[in-house]
């Protein structure tokens, strides 16, 4: 049983997806749903064990042998990941059922959730598979999938920013496709591994750097890396609140373990970063992520709108400190994708609670809810310092080790830019907690003096993300120690 | 040199023919009809990588000792399915856009979200 693990963290979620469309009631599909989501973090967190203790699981899908067949392959990287996608399973399902109830009509709802599995199942397979074509198609089940949940938001702009998003990660995952091709082509094999092997002797062929730069495209699209982000800010915006809470911890941090896996370790790292000169691609484009998304999410009246804007800048420092080029960055990297992923997560989340409670998440609505969703809006406020990056917060932590990454590697202009993107930061939080707490609603009637919290379900997931942003500000023994086991791995 | 790489410039004609409709075409299907041009010269890639000189196709017959390489067909099988269900969860979407904005032009559907925005 143990020995099958890494498929069952896969194959558990794709076999559930059609049996919930079977499921017509709407409260036993989420039990489906959620139930498959927390035995997928169980299997996650076994697979975290496995890999401290044992070193790298190799599991050989129907027993056919690596090259020749197609591995699935958890190393430290891997188990990081699916944690951190399964976790956010796991409490974005436990707090989706009010808000889903709310916003997806009953008739659709095992549809809804048999999408969201099937999406599920794409993201947990990205991350297993040690087969460059397995993971595109993992990466296409996981989109498209998600095309479909970001339909479904009630708004009809959801239609327009799914299709937007349909284009842009087609064209996206086609790039990806070519570049997997042109590898193919040259060295007659899939297998990450046996690629890393071979990569190395064709370094000068021209036909590589076609593929590394498709592949630099195509990964670019998918992690919404400036100027390649015009499709998040839309899908975020209009996707019914529980698929934004998921997405935003999910795909986008996904897609930037894609880039890690097939940059630093199919491509080996040193000839992504000093032949191919991958820095000099990420640094720039981060710089400017961090400072214009920042920057026009101050202005943004539609706070689910500003807070992606806000994660399309959370991520360029993540892909700044990978672009950094060195060990310590890319660890930097990766406990910031990791805090990131509570913090947002966390954030989404109090929206949704707020859009079930008060049917708006406009910066005007806003005015006044310090006193009617007390609880709520005193969790936006501690992951708001998160997203800051007070101390004592795990955005604090991430900050720290992406700006003493970038001194080290003696780049003032990024150790500059991660300090002003956090005073940018400040103000459209401050935005937020001012309107919430300072301003009195328009129309002062009795109604909307009333207190209406979110219920106890949303609530209490909400909260715990809110402990797990402090807990991981103080104790950093999985969030950093597993990280840098992982990038030690890829940097040999 | 043209005659030699024939599939290959196919290839690039058609790709970039699909991504010029894409980005430059405001009709919602033809978008799509692009999507699909540019994903089959992707298709014609891989096909064409693997034909081997004088091999014929990969089944085993008596008299042959050279076959083409199978296994880009079966990748290409795969990535056909992607493409279809692409296309048919893009012509849904576009099915729901017509419904709710009753155009499937792109600068309409624009102007009549910022007319919403104004109000």
């Amino acid at each position: 049983m143990l020995a099958h693990l890494p498929a069952l963290q896969v194959v558990i979620p794709l076999i559930s997806a059609p049996a919930c469309v079977l499921v017509t009631r709407a409260n036993w599909a989420w039990l489906l749903a959620t139930a498959v989501s927390i035995i997928s973090f169980v299997i996650a967190l076994l697979l975290v064990h496995e890999v401290s203790e044992h070193g790298v699981l190799s599991y050989h899908l129907g027993g056919w042998r690596p090259p020749l067949g197609i591995e699935y392959r958890i190393d430290h990287l891997s188990a990081y990941l699916l944690t951190i996608v399964a976790a956010t399973a796991s409490i974005t399902m436990i707090a989706a059922r009010e808000s889903i109830k709310q916003e997806i009509p009953p008739e659709k709802a095992s549809l809804f959730f048999s999408a969201y599995l099937l999406c599920l199942t794409g993201l947990l397979g990205i991350i297993a598979s040690g087969d460059a074509f397995n993971i595109f198609v993992f990466l296409e089940i996981s989109s498209l999938s998600s095309y479909v949940l970001i339909a479904m938001g009630r708004d009809r702009r959801a239609l327009t920013a799914a299709y937007q998003y349909l284009i842009m990660g087609t064209i996206g995952a086609t790039f990806i496709l070519i570049g997997v091709g042109l590898l193919y082509m040259l060295t007659g094999t899939l297998n990450i591994q046996d690629l890393q092997q071979r990569i190395p002797a064709i370094v000068d062929s021209r036909t590589l750097h076609a593929a590394f730069a498709f592949l630099t495209a195509g990964i670019s699209l998918k992690i919404a890396l400036f100027p390649l982000h015009l499709w998040l800010p839309n899908a975020y915006a209009h996707a019914p609140s529980m698929i934004t809470v998921f997405l935003s911890a999910t795909a986008t941090k996904v897609s930037v373990y894609v880039l890690l896996r097939f940059f630093f370790d199919l491509f080996p790292q040193e000839i992504s970063l000093q032949q191919f000169h991958l820095g000099k691609i990420l640094l720039p484009l981060s710089i400017i992520a961090i400072l214009t998304a920042s920057f026009v999410a101050i202005f943004q009246e539609n706070i689910k709108r500003m807070l992606a804007y806000s994660s399309v800048a959370q991520i360029g420092y993540m892909t700044l400190a990978i672009g950094l080029g060195s060990a310590d960055g890319t660890i930097a990297g990766m406990v910031y994708l990791f805090n990131h992923a509570i913090i947002k997560g966390g954030l989404f989340l109090a929206m949704a609670c707020v859009l079930l409670r008060i049917g708006s998440v406009q910066l005007e609505d806003f005015a006044g809810l310090g006193r009617r969703m007390p609880w709520t809006m005193a969790a936006v406020v501690l992951l708001g310092l998160g997203l800051i990056g007070i101390p004592f917060t795990a955005g604090f932590v991430s900050k720290w080790y992406v700006l003493s990454a970038a001194i080290e590697q003696g780049h003032w202009l990024a150790a500059i830019v991660v300090v002003g993107g956090s005073l940018l930061t400040v103000l459209y939080i401050w935005k937020i907690i001012e309107h919430a707490y300072f301003k009195t609603p328009v129309s002062a009637t009795r109604q909307s003096q009333v207190i209406l919290e979110a219920p106890r379900q949303m609530l209490l997931p909400l909260w715990l993300l809110v402990a797990g942003s402090f807990y991981f500000g103080l104790d950093t023994s999985f969030s950093l120690g597993f990280a840098s086991t992982a990038v030690q791995a890829l940097f040999h | 040199m043209i005659t030699g790489y024939f599939n290959y410039w196919v290839v690039i004609i058609l790709m970039m023919m699909g991504f010029y409709i894409v980005i430059s075409d405001s009709n919602l299907i033809k978008k799509i009809i692009g999507l699909n041009i540019f994903q089959t010269s992707v298709f014609i890639l891989f096909i064409s990588m693997s034909k081997v000189k004088g091999g014929t196709a990969p089944i085993l017959i008596a008299g042959a000792d050279v076959y083409s390489n199978p296994l880009p067909h079966v990748l290409i099988l795969t990535a056909i399915v992607v493409g279809v269900s692409t296309s048919a969860l893009g012509l849904a979407i576009i099915a729901k856009i017509h419904r709710a904005y009753g155009t499937v032009d792109e600068t309409i559907i624009h102007e009549q979200d910022d007319l919403q925005d104004e109000n």
